[in-house]
């Protein structure tokens, strides 16, 4: 029978950075055996395990983790789906129980990423002769990437924040390190951030310069981490001991979309009509109104990327994304905090992992869990990734008695 | 001169080089690449349509970091050409921010990408300013 309430019991994500003694199955099995202890179960009690890394997509990780943790013959979805991964695994777990097919279920996301430099923008294969010969979709005889424009990450989220300030105005270099400048600030209160060092103005803008006017502190770190959540239905909750069931977060809206098509989607990645639609959706899903988010952790892969998303989401009006976070929403004292975590700037951004990641940190301020981060009262905040291909997960959470 | 290619099928080369579109002959979207159909509306039947070349720089990004090979920086862009977005490189001019201005006037330009071992040369292209900035 299908059901449509649905819970996070338990929920756990390692410390982000570099871990050279640690493999992806190590890392995995830190944060899946961490949030199966923080929800009270154990992997004998899963009904249905997701698990997702995208660097190792064909590798199987969830048959992997199960051969560390607890091979127990149950159904495992290996998910990959850019940087929408970990949210694609959560999305995979909470289907399996609003579908009625289990009660609880795990879901997981990690990577290595530790120094993997600029990602996208793939090369050719090199032969020993050099003959031009047409090649691929657009026939083209040598590498296009860098000659037709770029399709590297930091230049194509550039752009996207260029083409906003080109649109509505005032989206300046300045402004977009300002963002950055946020970030860094608040990664100074989360001792699992890959970076948690507070940057001046100065700093970000005068660091090198990647792709203008993203520069190195205003890009994701990339790094390696896991991250891991037990969902649980409504009805299974109610037969768990007081703890658990004042501990559980209720999702109150999980969404995936991808991008349909737009005139330029093709040229440019559409990251703002697939999140628009997300966001629309998951209000509707939730009752959840914008003004209603005690605090967002949405997908700052750079800072040009945070800005558009203040608009895609619906914490400003259209086109006020600039006047919105220059009135300070943003800030963690702010009427709308934003990335309080230090966001991907510097808590950092192992693929796989932010998608659970971003929803660990909401959930630890709803359970009043969050320490020195802690942004008070919360009771119901947002979690939003975007993954180039393109996926969108959002997902809307709240404290709610059980 | 030896023979020229273009370094894309879709940028013909010829007395006026320009860019040529797979336009979706139900609805009339544009594709670079070839494809099976259409993503929009779902039609299959396709027609080359010619784009215009000159456009205005709707977004661009001075890239520093890039792939091994590619000469740094460079201004990557997208351009609106009457209605159809373009990725290309804005070249032609120094890459810094007081140089390329959202919103200005571009035109397409060719230039030689390299030769092969048989002496063909790759022929690219990119835009280039229509005017000084302001106006100078």
């Amino acid at each position: 029978m299908a059901r449509d309430d649905v819970w996070i019991l338990g929920i756990h994500m390692t410390k982000f950075g570099k871990h050279p003694n640690l493999d992806t199955v190590d890392l995995a099995a830190e944060a899946a055996l961490a949030a199966l202890a923080d929800g009270g179960v154990s992997m004998k009690d899963m009904g249905v395990l997701a698990a997702g890394n995208l660097m190792g997509a064909a590798n199987g990780i969830g048959q992997q983790l199960q051969k560390q943790i607890g091979q127990t013959g149950i159904p495992v979805y290996n998910v990959a789906n850019a940087c929408a991964t970990g949210a694609t695994a959560l999305r995979t777990a909470v289907m399996a129980i609003k579908a009625g097919e289990c009660e609880l279920g795990l879901a997981v996301g990690v990577e290595k990423l530790a120094g993997a430099g600029l990602l996208g923008g793939g090369g050719r294969p090199k032969s020993d002769r050099n003959v031009y010969e047409p090649h691929g979709r657009y026939g083209s005889v040598a590498t296009i990437d860098g000659r037709v424009g770029t399709e590297t990450m930091p230049g194509v989220f550039a752009q996207v924040g260029m083409e906003y300030g080109h649109k509505h105005g005032g989206a300046t270099f300045e402004l977009f390190a300002r963002i950055s400048e946020k970030n860094h600030s608040h990664s100074t209160l989360n001792p699992l951030a890959a970076y948690s060092k507070k940057m001046t103005l100065d700093q970000i803008m005068g660091d090198v310069m990647i792709a203008y006017p993203n520069t190195r502190p205003m890009c994701s770190a990339n790094c390696d981490g896991a991250a891991a959540a037990v969902v649980v239905s409504g009805e299974k909750l109610k037969t768990l001991d007081p703890t658990q069931r004042r501990r559980a977060v209720k999702v109150s809206a999980s969404v995936l979309t991808t991008d349909p098509w737009e005139e330029a989607c093709q040229v440019l990645p559409d990251v703002n009509t697939l999140t628009r639609q997300a966001a629309s959706q998951a209000y509707e899903q939730s009752g959840v109104s914008p003004e209603d988010l005690d605090l967002v952790e949405l997908h700052d892969c750079f800072a040009t990327a945070e800005l558009v998303h203040y608009d895609n989401l619906g914490l400003c009006a259209e086109g006020e994304a600039v006047p919105f976070f220059e009135s300070g929403a943003t800030w963690r004292d702010g009427r709308t905090p934003v990335n309080v975590s230090g966001g991907l700037e510097s808590k950092g951004h192992p693929i796989a992992a932010t998608g659970i990641a971003n929803i660990w940190e909401v959930c630890h301020h709803l359970r009043e869990e969050a320490g020195d981060r802690q942004i008070e009262g919360a009771t119901v905040g947002l979690a939003h990734v975007i993954g180039l291909g393109s996926a969108c997960g959002v997902h809307v959470l709240e404290r709610a008695a059980a | 001169m030896g023979r020229q290619i273009p370094l894309v099928e879709y940028l013909v080369l010829g007395e006026e080089p320009h860019l040529e579109a797979n336009e979706c002959s139900s609805c009339g979207a544009r594709y670079f690449d070839r494809r099976n159909a259409c993503a929009s509306c779902g039609g299959t039947g396709f027609h080359k349509a010619p784009i215009d070349s000159e456009g205005v720089l709707r977004a661009f990004t001075i890239v520093s970091m890039a792939a091994p090979g590619i000469p740094v920086p460079f201004v990557a862009s997208v351009i609106d050409c009457g209605g159809t977005s373009v990725r290309a490189n804005v070249i032609n001019t120094t890459p810094d921010p007081e140089h390329v201005k959202l919103g200005m006037k571009v035109r397409l330009a060719t230039y030689v990408v390299g030769a092969d071992d048989d002496g063909t040369e790759a022929v690219g292209f990119g835009f280039e300013p229509l005017e000084e900035p302001d106006g100078a």
